[in-house]
C-alpha cells in the first residue's frame, strides 16, 4: 500500500475516532434538548447542579470500574462494598454502632470525618485487593469472585450494623455530601477532581499504558514483560478505593449509612462505563467516555422525574436507552469505518 | 508392508485436474493434478508454503479453485461449503480438532442427528450403543459417554475418524495427524489407517513426516512452490526417502533468498544452554517437552533453529525466555547462570522474544503503534513519577521507523491497520528499543509478504552485526539457509544436528528435521 493510501485511510480513521468519542456525547446533548423542550425549567442551574450531585456517587465508582473493564474484568460487588464501607465510615465517625439520631455530636466520641474517610477508602481498597488476589491466584473468573463479593459484603454490612442504619454525623462530615463551593455541590467537585486524576493516570502514565495493554492482549502483555497479575489486582484495588470514597460521600449526604445502600448500583455503574464506549472485552475505553455515560444516565433519571414519569416507567426507559445508546455507538462506528 | 493388493482395478474416486488458485494476484496453487482410488492411501507432501493447505481448503469446500476440474465418484465436485463436502463424502480432519470438548463422545458423533425415540426425544441408549459400534471400527474401547475433553489428542482424532466413517465418508483427508502424537499413538493411527484401507476407504495423508508417509502410503504426490513436483509410486518397490526429499526441496536456490556474505562473526559465547528439560504440563499433557537441549549462542551471530511443528523449537524459546517452567538444566548469560522465572525476568536480563503467533502473542491490535512499540520499555520511556516521556518515546519510534523503514501513517494509527511485515517491524523495534543482548525470533516472517521477508532478514543480519546474539527459529528452510551463520536442527524436543550455515543445504536439514536418527550428528555444542 502506498504511503498516500495509508494517509487517506488514516484521515478516515481519525474522523471515525472523532465521531466515536462524540457518539455518546451527541446522545447526551439530544436528551438535554428534548428535556428542555418538554420543560424549559430543566435547564435551571439549580436542577443542573442537582444532577451533578446525583451522578457523583455512581460516577465515582464508574471511574474505578473503567480501570477494571479496561482489563476485560468486571466488578459486581461495588454496590455491596459501598454499603460496607459506608458502615465502616459510620462506625469510625461515631466511635461505635450506637445509633444517635440526635444531630448533636457533642456527646459522642467519634474519630472525626478524616478517620472515617480514611477507613472507608482503606477498607474498600483492601476488599478490592482481596478479590483481585482471588481472581489472579485462585484463577476464578472476576464475574464469579465479585458475585460472591456482592453477597459477602452485604452480609458483613448487615452483621456490623445489625440490619439498621447508623445515622447522625457531625457537620464537618456532612459538608462532603451537602456542602457547596460557590454554586457547585461538593460531591460534584470531588467527582470532577477524581475524573481528572483518573484521566491523567490512564492517559499519561506508564501504569495507564499497562492497563490498556493487559486488557488488549494479556498474553502479549506478559510476553512484553508486564507483571500482569499485579496489574489485575491493582484495578480491583482502585475500584474498591472508589467504592469507599463514594460510600463516604453518600453517607455524608444522607447523614446516615444504610445497610441497604447501593443495591443495584453495580448495574448503573457498569451501564455508565459501557455507554461511555468502554469495551467489555478490554483494551478500549476512556475516562471521558465514562463521565459522559454517567451524565447520560443522570440526565435521563432527572429528566424523567422532572416530567413526572413514574419510577417504574423510568426503569424501563433507562434499560432501553442503555441498549439504544450502545447500538447507536456501534452503528456510528460501522458507518464511519466503511 | 500391506500395499500391493491395492493394485486391484478400482475406479478412480477423486480426480483433480489442473487445479489453480490465485489470491489477489498471488498464485498459491498452479496446475496441480492428482487422483486417488478407494482403498488407497495417498501421501500429500511438501514444505511449508508448498500449497498443501490451499489444496486441502479446496477439497474440503472452504473455497473454490480459480480454475481446473475436480471429479468425485465420477461426477463434478463443487462443494459450496465444508458441510456440503462432508455430505458429498469427503471429510477433512484438521490439526485443530473440531470436536466439542464439553460434550460426550457419543454426542459428538451424533451431533445434529441424534437418534430419537417415539416421542421425538433423544434416545440416549441407542446413541450409546451405536457409538460403541462406531468407535470400535477405529479400535477405540472407551466409554462413549466420556466427555471429549477427557480424551488424549490421539483418541480425539480417532473419534473424528470414527464420526467420519459413520457419515459414510469415502475419502478422509488427514492434515498432519501425527504431529501431536507420541510414537505409540502414531503406530496405532497407522495401523488403523491400514485397516480402513482394507475397508476400501480412501485416505489422503498430509504430512511432513517422511518416514511415516513412506511406511503407510501407496503413492505420494509432492508439491513444491504451489506446483506439482511429482508423483511417487510404490508399484516399483518401496518409496525411498531421498527421492521424496529431492522432490520436496528440488528447486535451485530460490531467487527470494539471496545468501548474505559469510560475515566475520563469532564473538564470545553469550547464551549457553545445557541439558534443558521441561516437564509435561498436566493441563496440556500432549505438548512437546524439551528432552535435554544443549545450545550455545555467540554474540554477533545468527543461530538458525530449524525444526518442524512439534519439534520443540518454540518450547525452547519460551523456556529460555522464562515463559514456560524449566524442569532441569542450566542457562548462562555472559558466563553467569540465570534462571528467569517470568518473561519480565528474562527481559530485565537483556533477552527479547518475537513470538511465533503475532496476533495472539505480540500485538495489541486495537492500540496505536506508539504504545505497541514502547510496551516492553515503559520504564525507559517514563520519568521517576511514572509519567510517560512521550517526546522521547516518539523520537525513538521515529528513529526505528527510519532504520527499519516501517511504512506507517502516524504513531497513533492502530497497529492492526499495518501490513504483516510492518507489524513485525514494530515488534522488532519494541525489542531494539531495549538494546537486548539476546534476541530470539520465532518464525519471524510468518504472515509477512514476500518483499518484506527479505527486509526482515536484512534487519536480523544488521542486528547481529551490531553484536546482538540472534536466535532465529523457522520451519522455512530457505530462510534458515539465507540468514543463519550456524544452524541446529530439532526434532521431538532434541537437537538432532548442527552445522555451519555455509555447509548446510535443504536436503541435509530436512533429513535431520524429519527423520528419526537419534544421534544423527551428535549433540550441538
Amino acid at each position: 500500500m502506498s504511503v498516500a493510501g495509508e494517509q487517506n485511510q488514516r484521515g478516515g480513521i481519525n474522523f471515525a475516532r472523532l465521531l466515536m468519542s462524540f457518539g455518546p456525547l451527541l446522545f447526551l446533548a439530544a436528551l438535554i434538548v428534548v428535556f428542555t423542550v418538554l420543560k424549559p425549567s430543566f435547564m435551571d442551574p439549580i436542577n443542573l447542579f442537582n444532577i451533578t450531585r446525583q451522578i457523583s456517587i455512581t460516577g465515582l465508582i464508574a471511574l474505578g470500574m473503567t480501570f477494571v473493564i479496561l482489563t476485560a474484568g468486571i466488578d459486581l460487588s461495588v454496590g455491596s462494598l459501598l454499603a460496607f464501607c459506608g458502615m465502616v465510615a459510620a462506625v469510625v465517625a461515631k466511635g461505635g454502632t450506637a445509633n444517635t439520631l440526635s444531630l448533636s455530636t457533642s456527646g459522642t466520641q467519634g474519630y472525626g470525618w478524616f478517620a472515617a474517610l480514611l477507613a472507608a477508602v482503606v477498607v474498600g481498597a483492601a476488599a478490592g485487593g482481596v478479590q483481585g488476589l482471588a481472581i489472579t491466584r485462585l484463577k476464578v473468573p472476576p464475574f464469579v469472585v465479585t458475585l460472591g463479593g456482592l453477597t459477602v459484603f452485604r452480609g458483613l454490612t448487615l452483621t456490623i450494623s445489625n440490619g439498621g442504619p447508623i445515622s447522625g454525623f457531625d457537620a464537618s462530615m456532612r459538608w462532603f455530601g451537602t456542602g457547596l463551593i460557590g454554586p457547585v455541590p461538593v460531591p460534584a467537585i470531588i467527582f470532577a477532581m477524581a475524573a481528572i486524576l483518573c484521566h491523567i493516570v490512564l492517559r499519561y502514565t506508564r501504569y495507564g499504558r499497562a492497563v490498556y495493554a493487559v486488557g488488549g492482549n494479556a498474553e502479549a502483555a506478559r510476553l512484553s514483560g508486564l507483571r500482569v497479575d499485579r496489574i489485575l489486582v491493582s484495578v480491583y484495588v482502585i475500584v474498591g478505593f472508589f467504592a469507599g470514597l463514594a460510600a463516604f460521600v453518600l453517607s455524608a449526604r444522607l447523614n446516615s449509612s444504610e445497610a441497604v445502600a447501593g443495591i443495584g448500583y453495580e448495574l448503573t455503574v457498569i451501564s455508565a462505563v459501557v455507554i461511555g464506549g468502554t469495551s467489555l472485552f478490554g483494551g478500549i475505553g476512556s475516562v471521558g467516555g465514562t463521565v459522559v455515560g454517567a451524565a447520560l444516565i443522570g440526565v435521563l433519571q432527572n429528566g424523567l422525574q422532572f416530567n413526572n414519569v413514574s419510577s417504574y416507567t423510568q426503569s424501563i426507559v433507562i434499560g432501553l436507552i442503555l441498549i439504544l445508546a450502545v447500538a447507536f455507538d456501534r452503528w456510528l462506528k460501522s458507518r464511519v469505518r466503511r | 508392508m500391506p500395499a500391493a493388493e491395492a493394485a486391484s482395478p478400482e475406479p478412480i474416486l477423486l480426480s483433480v485436474e489442473g487445479v489453480t488458485k490465485h489470491f489477489s494476484g498471488v498464485t498459491a496453487l498452479s496446475d496441480v493434478s492428482l487422483d486417488i482410488r478407494p482403498g488407497e492411501i495417498l501421501g500429500l507432501l511438501g514444505e511449508n508454503g508448498a500449497g498443501k493447505s490451499t489444496l486441502l481448503k479446496i477439497l474440503s469446500g472452504v473455497m473454490p479453485p480459480s480454475s481446473g476440474r475436480i471429479t468425485f465418484d465420477g461426477t463434478d465436485y463443487q462443494p459450496a461449503s465444508p458441510q456440503d463436502a462432508k455430505r458429498l463424502g469427503i471429510v477433512t480432519i484438521y490439526q485443530e480438532l473440531s470436536l466439542i470438548p464439553t460434550l460426550t463422545v457419543a454426542e459428538n458423533i451424533f451431533i445434529g442427528r441424534a437418534p430419537t425415540g417415539p416421542l421425538g426425544l433423544v434416545s440416549w441408549r441407542r446413541m450409546e450403543e451405536d457409538s460403541l459400534a462406531i468407535i470400535a471400527r477405529v479400535g477405540l474401547t472407551i466409554d462413549p459417554m466420556t466427555p471429549v475433553s477427557a480424551l488424549s489428542v490421539a483418541e480425539q482424532q480417532l473419534v473424528e475418524i470414527a464420526r467420519a466413517l459413520s457419515l459414510k465418508s469415502r475419502l478422509i483427508i488427514m492434515d498432519e495427524p501425527t504431529s501431536a502424537l507420541t510414537e505409540t499413538e502414531v503406530q496405532r493411527l497407522l495401523s488403523i489407517m491400514d485397516r480402513l484401507r482394507k475397508d476400501k476407504v480412501a485416505i489422503m495423508f498430509v504430512t511432513h513426516r517422511l518416514e511415516e508417509a513412506a511406511a503407510i502410503c501407496d503413492r505420494m504426490t509432492v508439491l513444491r512452490d504451489g506446483r506439482l513436483a511429482g508423483h511417487l509410486d510404490r508399484d516399483n518397490g518401496p518409496i525411498e526417502l531421498p527421492a521424496i526429499i529431492e522432490k520436496m526441496v528440488g528447486r535451485a536456490a530460490s531467487e527470494l533468498y539471496a545468501r548474505p556474505v559469510q560475515r566475520a562473526v563469532a564473538g564470545d559465547i553469550r547464551l549457553s544452554v545445557r541439558g534443558l528439560r521441561t516437564v509435561r504440563d498436566p493441563e496440556a499433557p500432549h505438548a512437546i517437552v524439551l528432552d535435554g537441549v544443549d545450545i550455545d549462542l555467540k554474540a554477533g551471530e545468527i543461530l538458525g533453529v530449524a525444526g518442524l511443528v512439534g519439534s520443540g523449537r518454540t518450547e525452547l524459546a519460551r523456556a529460555i525466555f522464562g515463559a514456560d517452567r524449566i524442569a532441569a538444566g542450566t542457562i548462562t548469560l555472559d558466563g553467569k547462570p540465570i534462571a528467569p522465572a517470568s518473561p519480565a525476568d528474562a527481559i530485565a536480563l537483556g533477552i527479547g522474544l518475537v513470538p511465533e503467533d503475532r496476533k495472539h502473542q505480540a500485538i495489541f491490535a486495537a492500540l496505536g503503534i506508539l504504545p505497541n512499540f514502547s510496551i516492553a520499555s515503559l520504564g525507559h520511556f517514563s520519568n521517576g513519577f511514572g509519567f510517560m516521556a512521550e517526546r522521547r518515546e516518539r523520537d525513538a519510534l521515529a528513529g526505528f521507523r527510519k532504520m527499519l523503514s516501517i511504512r506507517m501513517a502516524s504513531a497513533e494509527q492502530a497497529i492492526e491497520g499495518l501490513s504483516g511485515g510492518n507489524q513485525q517491524k514494530v515488534i522488532l523495534a519494541r525489542w531494539l528499543a531495549r538494546d537486548p543482548k539476546v534476541l530470539i525470533v520465532d518464525e519471524p516472517t510468518r504472515g509477512v509478504d514476500v518483499g518484506a521477508k527479505t527486509e526482515v532478514h536484512q534487519i536480523l543480519v544488521q542486528l547481529a552485526a551490531r553484536g546482538i546474539a540472534v536466535m532465529m527459529i523457522s520451519s522455512e528452510l530457505p530462510e534458515v539457509l539465507a540468514v543463519s551463520d550456524r544452524i541446529v536442527t530439532m526434532r521431538r524436543g532434541r537437537i538432532t544436528g548442527q552445522m555451519q550455515g555455509v555447509e548446510a543445504n535443504e536436503e541435509k536439514l530436512m533429513e535431520l528435521m524429519a527423520l528419526d536418527r537419534q544421534d544423527a550428528k551428535g549433540q550441538a555444542r
